[in-house]
């Protein structure tokens, strides 16, 4: 198990290395970060201000590498439009996208999981019709075309809940079932076809064989097993969908990270820019990591690869 | 000998594999919707010029935001206009073309780049495969919409940077397929018999991986187009991807978004529409898996 975790920790390393090169370089892509800073309307000398005053005339690698370092410290530079240094800023907007993001992942475990075991218990039934229709309705469904219908519904035509902020746990509501319902249908099908797999398989007939009653059948047996690669798939789509609730926190104002991430693409803050995508990629690497190790633990067979 | 119109030798034979697609297809319902509702819009975007009743750039400040004709509004603009007197409907009809264009173009340039490695990792294997595998993790710990969103900030939006941006962003899902997809192919006995008459690596990858490959890939191509056409819907509801005055359907939501309250069918419609496109473009790509692999359906 050791080797595995340590082989596995460092491809992640590695990853997060490669990830911040390019989320680096990326800003780089206009030609001069100085010009695109100052604005149409600056001067040649502006231009030239700026770019000694942030340091972009030196080369490109040395001002990665003094990048990397401050990163690894957590010192991620100072905001060009807040004036404030960038890792506080994150740090203060995170609570709310991680609120979102757990909320989110809960709402979309709590319906697909019972969703694609009813499915898989009952193949072609009615549930199973619904749950089909609710997936590929989900794939298809433009999250910030849902999050406006929600919005239109229930907080204006019925009043129900408030349409925009975070000040109370009802901000959250609609925000949940967009992100949540972005995450449900792949979570869904693999659940049951998990189900379906393992209810066809020998240990599920000596079992019934053996007298055990249904719903032991079914939740000591059968989802015991199927759950092993739902749980990774939890956790891959938790990453995605931080990455995603920039659309997500831009309709329902909400300020989180994402909406931070938005704000600061729109103003051309450019380290708080680079920051937020180093951020979100850690996210996704340690809940990937995650999920393999876990993975790994729950099923040996795994380790091998 | 081998008369196939011989009733007789046919009853033996049964049906060929070909007919047994035709078969799987025509029973095969999602599939047929999908195709139906895609081959229509692909029809509506090609002859938009004809189909639509005005100029979708026209403004006209004097018919401002009328209703359609199924909320009281008149023949003259059947869904209505938009908050500068466009016609709601000429708008929708153009903003199919730049969402194929943009779904078709992504779709493209993505496959050609995840097929590329996903083959070479499957058929070389050793450090090749390493070396794509550790791209495609690289490639997938990179959020999508905040790095397509900074690009476009930095390079203007426009209809070429966003097709290429989603190009260079969606190979990994091409990538992984293909990659396993050669890797079960590579293994099989026709390869290596290729391989023992002589035949060079290119010819081998070309006749005798790709052909057994390929209905995995259009499958991935559909998917992927569905994929391209959301981000860039999204893209520019965020005001970060196709500009104004094009009609791009995310474009017009978010245009309709401030008048929500009182005109709420200005988001209804453009939004029904890029639902029903993706939900074919998927019905498709599912229905394509059943029906060329029944043997993966799940």
């Amino acid at each position: 198990m050791l080797p595995f975790i340590l082989k596995r920790l460092g491809l992640a390393l590695l990853v997060a290395f490669t990830v911040s090169f390019i989320s680096f370089s990326l800003l780089f892509l206009s030609g001069d970060p100085a010009a695109a800073l100052a604005g149409e309307t600056a001067s040649g000398e502006d231009i030239e201000a700026i770019r000694r005053l942030y340091g972009f005339d030196r080369p490109m690698i040395v001002q990665y590498l003094e990048w990397l370092f401050a990163a690894v410290r957590g010192d991620f530079g100072e905001s060009y439009y807040f004036k404030l240094p960038v890792a506080g800023l994150i740090a203060e907007r995170l609570q709310v996208t991680m609120t979102l993001g757990v909320c989110g992942i809960s709402f979309a475990l709590l319906t697909a999981v019972p969703l694609g075991v009813a499915a898989a218990v009952r193949p072609n039934s009615i549930i199973d019709r619904v749950a089909l229709f609710l997936s590929v309705a989900g794939q298809a469904m433009p999250s910030f075309w849902f999050g406006l219908i929600l919005i239109v519904v229930f907080a204006i035509q019925l009043g129900w809940l408030p349409p925009s902020g975070a000040d109370s746990w009802r901000h959250f509501i609609l925000p949940t079932i967009v992100l949540g319902y972005y995450a449900m249908p792949a979570i869904m099908r693999l659940t049951r076809a998990g189900m379906l797999e393992v209810l066809n398989s020998d240990f599920i007939r000596t079992a019934r064989a053996k007298g055990a009653g249904e719903g032991r059948v079914m939740f000591k047996h059968a989802l015991r097993n199927a759950i092993i690669p739902v749980v990774s798939l939890a956790a891959v789509q938790m990453g995605f969908m931080l990455g995603g609730s920039i659309v997500v926190e831009s309709v329902f104002a909400l300020h989180g990270a994402g909406y931070l991430a938005w704000e600061s693409i729109a103003r051309n803050d450019l380290p708080t820019v680079q920051a937020l995508i180093l951020v979100f990629s850690m996210f996704y690497i340690v809940f990937t990591f995650l999920a393999d190790v876990l993975n790994a633990w729950l099923d040996p067979r795994m380790r091998s690869s | 000998m081998t008369d196939m119109t011989d009733p007789l030798m046919q009853d033996v034979q049964g049906p060929s594999p070909r007919d047994l697609l035709k078969r799987r297809v025509k029973g095969h319902l999602g599939l047929l919707t999908g195709v139906g509702i895609v081959g229509l819009l692909v029809l509506v975007a090609i002859f938009a010029p004809l189909l639509a009743p005005h100029d979708p750039y026209a403004q006209s400040l004097m018919t401002r935001m009328e209703p359609p004709v199924f909320l009281g509004g008149d023949w003259e603009h059947p869904l209505g206009t938009d908050h500068l007197g466009r016609d709601y409907l000429s708008r929708l009809i153009y903003g199919a073309r730049v969402s194929l264009l943009i779904g078709a173009v992504a779709a493209l340039i993505s496959g050609v780049i995840g097929t590329a490695m996903g083959v070479a990792a499957g058929y070389f294997g050793g450090k090749v495969d390493a070396v794509v595998t550790f791209l495609i993790n690289v490639r997938l710990a990179m959020p999508v919409v905040l790095v397509a969103l900074a690009v476009v900030a930095i390079l203007g939006g426009s209809l070429t940077v966003v097709i290429g941006v989603l190009g260079l962003l969606l190979w990994d899902r091409f990538a992984v397929v293909m990659r396993a997809s050669t890797l079960q192919v590579a293994r099989r006995d026709y390869v290596a018999a290729a391989r023992s008459i002589g035949a060079s690596t290119p010819r081998i990858l070309l006749t005798e991986i790709m052909p057994n490959i390929v209905n995995n890939l259009i499958v991935i191509v559909t998917l992927e187009m569905a994929h391209a056409i959301l981000l860039e819907a999204a893209l520019s509801f965020l005001g970060l991807g196709v500009q104004p005055p094009t009609p791009s359907w995310g474009l017009m939501v978010s245009e309709g978004k401030n008048m929500m309250l009182f005109e709420p069918w200005l988001v209804l419609i453009p939004g029904i529409v890029l639902f029903l496109l993706v939900l074919a473009i998927n019905l498709m790509g599912d229905g394509l898996r059943d029906v060329t692999a029944p043997e993966n359906r799940s």
